[in-house]
């Protein structure tokens, strides 16, 4: 791994509390963990390849499924279609937009999406950017 | 309005198809009653011999003949009709009105008036009760004759050879198939059966049948040689069942048949008479796809308010084309030359053992018949020349070497067959059918068969039908694209090839050599599936892990509250009281709910991620493994018990189970792979319902390929009879990496069978005789497979990198608090939303 690590959801936080949740290895490369942040269960993943410059980063998404009523988000199968990243849900394979929470399959349906970030080889959270969840 | 009552006589292939034709369409206006001679319902006559191997010919069954309220009376012959009352009466005295009467009597075999015919061992063969009789002299005999060396004469041969008795056919001909074949093509044919071990005397003519001295019975020819036999077969020919028409005056014809007109109906303006029974234009139609027009024929007249617009049986072609004794032979139109100055060429490849002969009119423009002995690949394109009347494009001796010919001339041909051009006869599917099925998005074989039914039958038209198939699908500018998904533009076994090829191990590494992107739910499995398939490294290893799909992903089965089943293996089903009570034991510490499985083993379910581990850990110490039921890969092998224990097993089943189970587990296909294996033809264990059946014989072992059950069940196909233990696990690896090599992704054998170009025989070809030279790698590969086989459980257990993803959160030991169970017959179940509102 890199010690060289970007957040790209690192945005304009520097005022709000970043959570530390676990060691970026604790993530395999392209898969999913999911933590829980304040109660809440928010599924983080690691995203690694040569098209992102072989840089690590993390995303971080609601780890409910709305459509099977199931927190399992977290071990779902990370797509990539036209550079965008979504997770397919382990359930019955509806894709959410890692970055937006929109789902691919259902316009109506968006699911929370969290800034995550690496710090020091920690991979930490910070509030909801979107809070849009849609009841199915 | 009340129903009118139409009963049947005679539930043969064309009565029954009669019957299915007029209930599916017009249940509402008849009542249907039919009378069935022999003990049970329609069965597949045309595929009589397979009865040998076990195969289930029923057409029907009688619960389909409840639903669609047809009565039905089986063991029940008809004796007589009284046309005035318009009432039949049968063998038992019932009595039965009926509004029309349908005859459809079918034939009987004809046996020559030689003395000594009416014996205890001699047969004929046309039902199943004929051949359970010729099964039975045959277990007390070593050879067998067959009198007749025609079409169904070699049929009998071919059973009585599978019987395992020496085998001899007794023509009185000069050649064989003397009514499909020229003298060429019998001597051909002739030499293709004797390499078989068939012996074949021709121009003999049976005198008598007296006692034999080393056999049960000799055969006496006229010119004075004999023949010893301890069981003879009659085949010499069919006659018209036309009993009853005959005692009730009804016109007949010279030589037999009850005569109809063009819609089926007999000289009794209420009886219609169909199948091989009728007499059209003074002939009668052995073959079933005429059979299967005039049922069409007469249901249209029935059903027809006005009736001179209803259909007309128009005479059939007679061409055919069929396997005997595994040798290809077919026959088209004016195949003996009979036209007036029509000209005859041949080409003979005797090394090859391929005869072909094409009749064409005077002018050389017009194709008229044809002779095909032991290659039948021209057979569709050449019948719809003949049957459409088209016009050759260039001289009749290209037919016969079509190397010669540029490319791309076969295709031009189907574009050429006009839509009307009847392309499956047993279905009665014409080029247009096809062509907008096609349209409408069949774009597979299997989905064209199964929307349009073409096919389905005898099979012999799914070349043309795959040609036209193509040609559709290209003018439609669909490219027949096989892509896998938006990242790798190649099929899966193209991809398979690059992977064995350059021996690749990682997705990144495929991505950079044959790729684009970063992947997605579809490559990713399907890679993950192939690099398993072929180098079998754990599939949580830190490179395959984000490949798996939900089940692999942590190697079990997850339900629909995110908890998981665990199903450890149990080979052949053979499990011992101390596994049964651990199990118990910890289905019991970790309330599970459980449940048998279809497959003979155990499911736990309800278990959260984070108790995986532990779980397993108590199953891996009491000696059980993963089952791999989350797997695209073996599942069970379903077994009975067999031999040892059972009264009529004749193989130790479950020790075979248990051995195939062992070997092919772990194995990841492209789809999961069922299987099982039956102690007797009893077929206890349901094999020809799986991926790989296995049936004992009293010789060894009958392999079925190609069978499923589920949303689309399919039968699987006898691939081969009577192997060894050692045989049968070859032709098993063989076709198990054959299957993981050409499959698409999430292809089952069965549709991988039917899209395999060649089907069967091919795959019979490819398997036994080594056609593409593959077979060494593929049993290899098979090998490195059993040999690196893990428990991916026990594995997993021992590499706690592993075992870090086993828990619900990364950082804490809490389980998820949404999994909510009730209690449903003292087990647990998921809650559903309102008893999860109540419960928390
Ligand atoms: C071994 C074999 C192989 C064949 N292979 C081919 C092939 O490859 N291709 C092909 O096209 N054709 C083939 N045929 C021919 C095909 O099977 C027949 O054309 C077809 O079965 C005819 O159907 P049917 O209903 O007219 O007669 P059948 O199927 O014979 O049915 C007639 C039924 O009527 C019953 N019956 C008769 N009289 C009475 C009565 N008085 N009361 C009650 N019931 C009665 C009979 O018991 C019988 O069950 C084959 C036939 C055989 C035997
Ligand atoms: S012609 Fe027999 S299945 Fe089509």
């Amino acid at each position: 791994m890199t010690t060289e690590t970007t957040a790209l959801s690192d945005g304009d936080m520097s005022g709000k509390d970043w959570v530390a949740i676990c060691q970026l290895s604790d993530i395999a490369k392209n898969t999913g963990v999911c933590a829980d942040f304040n109660g809440e269960q928010v599924a983080i993943f690691h995203l690694f390849s040569k098209t992102l410059g072989e840089q690590s980063e993390v995303k971080a998404v609601g780890n409910y499924d709305p459509f099977g009523k199931a927190n399992v988000l977290s071990r779902g199968l990370i797509t990539e279609k036209e550079k965008n990243y979504h997770i397919a849900s382990p359930l019955l394979k509806q894709e959410f937009c890692l970055a937006t929470g929109q789902c691919l399959q259902d316009e109506s349906v968006v699911i929370p999406t969290y800034n995550a970030r690496v710090k020091d080889n920690m991979v930490e959270l910070c509030a909801k950017t979107a809070a849009t969840a849609v009841e199915v | 309005m009340s129903k009118q009552r139409i009963v049947v006589v005679g539930n043969g292939m064309v009565g029954h198809h009669f019957i299915d034709q007029l209930t599916n369409n017009h249940s509402d206006q008849f009542q249907v009653v039919t009378f069935a001679e022999e003990k049970q319902l329609a069965y597949d006559r045309v595929m009589l011999t397979s009865y040998f191997s076990g195969n289930d010919l029923s057409l029907t069954t009688p619960e389909a003949y409840d639903e669609k309220g047809v009565e039905y009376h089986i063991n029940e012959k008809v004796t007589g009709i009284n046309r005035q009352e318009k009432t039949i009466v049968t063998e038992s005295g019932k009595e039965v009105a009926y509004d029309k009467l349908v005859l459809s009597t079918g034939s009987i075999p004809f046996v020559p008036p030689v003395p000594g015919k009416e014996q205890e061992d001699i047969h004929v063969y046309r039902t199943i009760d004929d051949l359970d009789d010729i099964a039975f002299s045959a277990k007390s005999s070593k050879v067998g004759v067959v009198i007749g060396g025609g079409l169904l004469g070699l049929e009998a041969a071919n059973a009585i050879k599978q019987l395992g008795l020496e085998t001899h056919v007794v023509e009185f001909a000069p050649r064989l198939m003397a009514v499909q074949l020229d003298q060429e093509g019998g001597d051909l044919l002739r030499n293709k059966i004797s390499e078989l071990g068939v012996t074949v005397h021709t121009e003999k003519n049976t005198q008598e049948i007296v006692q034999g001295e080393n056999c049960r019975y000799r055969m006496n020819f006229a010119d004075g040689t004999f023949l010893e036999t301890d069981v003879i077969v009659f085949s010499a020919g069919i006659r018209p069942q036309d009993h009853l028409a005959r005692v009730s005056d009804l016109s007949l014809g010279e030589r037999g048949g009850i005569a109809i007109d063009d819609h089926c109906v007999t000289s009794d303006p209420d009886i219609y008479a169909i199948g091989e029974c009728a007499l059209w234009d003074n002939k009668i139609f052995g073959l079933i796809a005429p059979g299967y027009a005039m049922a069409k024929v007469a249901v249209s007249h029935l059903t027809s308010q006005e009736k001179s617009e209803a259909k007309t049986f128009k005479g059939a072609d007679m061409s055919t084309k069929l396997k005997l004794l595994g040798v290809d032979v077919a026959s088209i139109g004016d195949a003996h030359a009979q036209t007036p100055d029509a000209q005859c060429f041949s080409f003979v490849d005797s090394a090859a053992g391929i005869y072909k002969k094409v009749v064409v009119s005077s002018d050389g423009k017009k194709l008229l018949g044809a002779v095909l002995v032991g290659e039948t690949s021209d057979y569709g394109q050449w019948l719809q020349l003949v049957v459409n009347d088209m016009a050759l494009t260039r001289p009749a001796e290209y037919l016969l070497l079509p190397e010669l010919d540029d490319e791309g001339a076969s295709e031009s041909g189907v574009d050429a067959l006009p839509c009307s051009a009847q392309i499956c006869s047993c279905y009665d599917v014409t080029k247009e059918t096809i062509s907008k099925a096609v349209a409408d998005g069949a774009h597979d074989i299997a989905a064209l068969k199964s929307c349009t039914q073409a096919g389905t039958g005898c099979g012999g038209c799914v070349p043309l039908l795959t040609q036209i198939q193509n040609s559709e699908l290209a003018k439609l500018g669909v490219s027949i694209d096989d892509s896998l998904c938006r990242h790798f533009a190649y099929s899966r076994s193209e991809l398979f090839d690059i992977i064995r090829v350059k021996n690749i191990r990682t997705f990144d590494a495929l991505i950079a050599e044959c790729g684009s992107g970063d992947g997605c739910e579809v490559c990713k499995p399907a890679a993950a599936s192939m690099f398993a398939s072929l180098w079998n490294e754990h599939v949580l290893d830190e490179e395959l892990v984000s490949l798996q799909d939900t089940n692999d992903n942590f190697l079990a089965n997850m339900q629909k509250d995110g908890t998981y089943s665990i199903v450890p293996r149990v080979p052949g089903g053979e499990i011992t009281p101390e596994q049964l009570i651990a199990i118990g034991e910890i289905a019991k510490e970790y309330k599970l709910y459980t449940k048998i499985t279809g497959g003979q083993r155990i499911d736990l379910f309800g278990a959260q991620l984070a108790q995986l581990p532990v779980i397993w850990k108590k199953m891996v110490d009491v000696g059980l493994e993963t089952g791999h039921a989350y797997g695209k890969s073996l599942r069970t092998v379903k077994s009975c018990v067999g031999s040892t224990w059972c009264r009529y097993g004749v193989q130790d089943s479950a020790a075979m189970a248990i051995l195939v189970e062992q070997r092919y587990r772990g194995v990841r296909s492209p789809h999961k792979v069922k299987m099982a294996v039956s102690g007797c033809a009893r077929e206890c264990a349901e094999a020809q319902s799986k991926d790989f059946g296995v049936i004992a014989t009293d010789k060894g072992w009958n392999l079925y390929v190609g069978g499923n059950g589920g949303m689309r069940p399919r039968h699987a196909d006898l691939f081969a009879s009577d192997l060894d233990d050692a045989t049968l696990i070859r032709y098993i690896d063989i076709i198990f990496m054959f299957y993981v090599r050409t499959a698409q992704r999430l292809q089952r054998t069965s549709v991988w069978l039917e899209n395999l170009e060649g089907g069967l025989a091919y795959l019979q070809d490819v398997v036994i005789n080594d056609k593409l030279s593959i077979n060494d790698e593929l049993l290899l590969q098979m090998e490195h497979l059993v040999d690196t086989y893990q428990c991916e459980w026990k594995a997993t257990l021992d590499d706690p990198q592993k075992l870090k993803r086993f828990n619900h959160f990364i950082n804490s030991d809490k389980l998820d608090d949404n999994v909510i169970f009730t209690t449903v017959r003292d087990q647990i179940q998921p809650a559903s939303k309102a008893e999860e509102a109540e419960l928390v």
